[in-house]
């Protein structure tokens, strides 16, 4: 079963970290994804640009509205994301639990939905 | 003939009662569906009500059961399949498990209930949910008994299960003993469930009877099961506080349903073999040196419990005690029962000025106990008006008939002057 893993942390706590915790964080992340690769459970994994790049589109009435930033305002934010294969949800959760940010955010883990075609 | 019939009935009865969620613990695991099992469960009992006068009942009920619901189920998917494509492939996989025997032997049979007490409180599942998805699945309780037990109504708790069954089945949540690694945070929410039940039974949150006799039984019950499937120190320790508090159950009220102060009980309405068992238990915890909470909170009441009268409780011990327990776990609540007992050993100033400080930090202000506690200090220090304030506060706070009359009472002997002090 396929499980989408939101990394949620905080930008600002990134941003301003010292270039060693910086350089030690990204190597944490690259020892996980190495990992997660070789054990065949990885699927797709990407981190995003920081919230201020975010456009939200909305179309209401026919007519598109387009706003600056991301959907909503949280004191985290969503910063990147991995799609994972596991037996199941806690499978999932052992594999969510060792990304970096589930010490310093949180990891929101979401099964993928199936859809039977007749 | 009718006579037999009525005693085959009463046989189903009391096979429904004491093996009933056995099988339905057994079927969710062969079928993969909460939902899917209690149809089957409902269908293999019907069977047997129309089979077994004929037959006469099988040598293993259970077994026959769980035979027979599996076989129910598939018989029905494989109906509904022909409408429903998606069931196509759950039926193939039924089809080819259902040539499998049964094992037979008690241990997988009762790690099935452990399967199903680890599924339903999976830490996936919002806590409301765990509990009552474990008094429906587990006690067998029904959705208008958990909904009066906890103050709301059936169609919330109906709602709150079937949320927490599409979890389970969506997320997949699996049907699952935790590994040994996995163990002490998943325990955790499992004690955790049994210890709610048991204290809404032991004192209910509101409502006109101070206990609940039916829920503090299910809660002891879920306890004993834990123990004998998983000696665990904690799961011990659980059983050994439950026990200890449920001795007392018959002396913490009067005729009239009046609420009696531990100092004031009659222990010799105490129950001694409950005592003696959970002394035993609160040793055997201990003994593990890998004990929690729990244990500790028993081996108060284990203190409270062997002490033959109130004036000869050993308080140094029980403030040694809550001192471990708050390093353990610290809560503001624990701090006010500490508090509660270094008045008895130190004397009422002493242990007013620890809830005071506690009160201060704004924590406790909308608990009525702590402020039941700082009057009752008040009063003892003859510090009137500061006693009737805080007794009127608790009073405003309280929501169980009893614990209300309690206060009035002591509201009303309070002396009429101020302060004598």
């Amino acid at each position: 079963m396929k499980y989408l893993c939101l990394i949620y942390d905080e930008e600002k706590k990134m941003s301003t970290m010292s270039k060693t915790d910086g350089d030690a964080f990204m190597g944490e992340y690259f020892a996980f994804t190495e990992d997660i690769r070789k054990s065949g459970k990885h699927i797709a994994g990407e981190a995003l640009q920081p919230v201020q790049t975010a456009t939200t589109v909305r179309i209401r009435n026919g007519k598109m509205s387009t706003t600056d930033g991301p959907f909503a305002e949280t004191k985290e934010q969503l910063g990147g994301f991995y799609m994972i294969d596991a037996k199941d949800l806690n499978e999932a959760l052992q594999i969510a639990g060792r990304i970096p940010s589930a010490k310093t955010g949180s990891i929101e883990v979401r099964p993928v939905m199936t859809f039977h075609n007749p | 003939m009718a006579e037999s019939g009525v005693r085959l009935q009463l046989e189903v009865e009391s096979i429904y009662r004491s093996d009933s969620r056995r099988v339905l613990a057994t079927l969710i695991r062969l079928l993969g569906d909460f939902d899917l099992a209690e149809e089957a469960l409902h269908d293999a009992f019907a069977a047997a009500v129309e089979q077994w006068p004929a037959s006469g009942i099988p040598a293993n009920p259970r077994a026959w059961l769980v035979s027979a619901g599996r076989f129910k189920a598939i018989d029905a998917l494989r109906r509904r399949s022909r409408f429903d494509a998606s069931l196509g492939e759950l039926v193939i996989r039924l089809d080819r498990t259902a040539e499998e025997p049964v094992a037979w032997d008690g241990d997988g049979i009762e790690d099935d209930r452990l399967r199903l007490i680890f599924t339903c409180c999976h830490p996936a599942i919002v806590p409301d949910a765990q509990l009552a998805l474990t008094l429906r699945e587990i006690c067998g309780l029904t959705t208008e008994e958990i909904a009066h037990a906890f103050l709301t109504t059936p169609s919330t708790v109906a709602q709150r299960i079937v949320r927490a069954k599409a979890k389970i089945r969506d997320a997949r949540i699996p049907y699952q003993i935790p590994t040994r690694a996995e163990l002490p945070g998943r325990l955790d929410s499992v004690l955790h469930v049994v210890y709610l039940v048991f204290n809404e039974g032991y004192l209910a949150s509101s409502g006109t009877a101070i206990t609940r006799h039916d829920l503090s039984a299910e809660a002891i019950r879920l306890g004993r099961l834990l123990v004998e499937l998983l000696p665990e120190p904690e799961a011990i320790g659980l059983l050994a506080l439950m026990l200890l508090h449920e001795a007392r159950r018959s002396s913490r009220t009067d005729a009239s349903g009046e609420l009696i102060l531990l100092a004031e009980q009659d222990r010799a309405r105490w129950n001694r073999s409950q005592i003696e068992e959970g002394g035993r238990l609160v040793e055997q915890a201990l003994s593990s040196r890998r004990f929690g909470p729990y244990t500790l909170q028993a081996a108060i009441a284990a203190v409270h419990a062997e002490s033959p009268t109130a004036d000869q409780t050993d308080w140094h011990q029980i403030v040694g005690l809550y001192d471990v327990l708050i390093r353990a776990d610290p809560s503001a609540v624990i701090e006010l029962n500490r508090a509660a007992a270094v008045a008895m050993r130190d004397g009422p100033s002493a242990g007013l000025t620890l809830i005071e400080a506690l009160l201060a930090t704004g924590e406790l202000r909308e608990y009525h106990l702590a402020h039941s506690a700082s009057a009752d200090l008040c009063r003892r220090l003859g510090r009137t008006a500061e006693a009737r304030a805080h007794y009127q506060r608790a009073l405003s706070l309280a929501r169980l008939e009893p614990e209300r009359r309690f206060l009035q009472r002591r509201l009303d002997e309070l002396p009429a002057e101020e302060d004598t002090r």
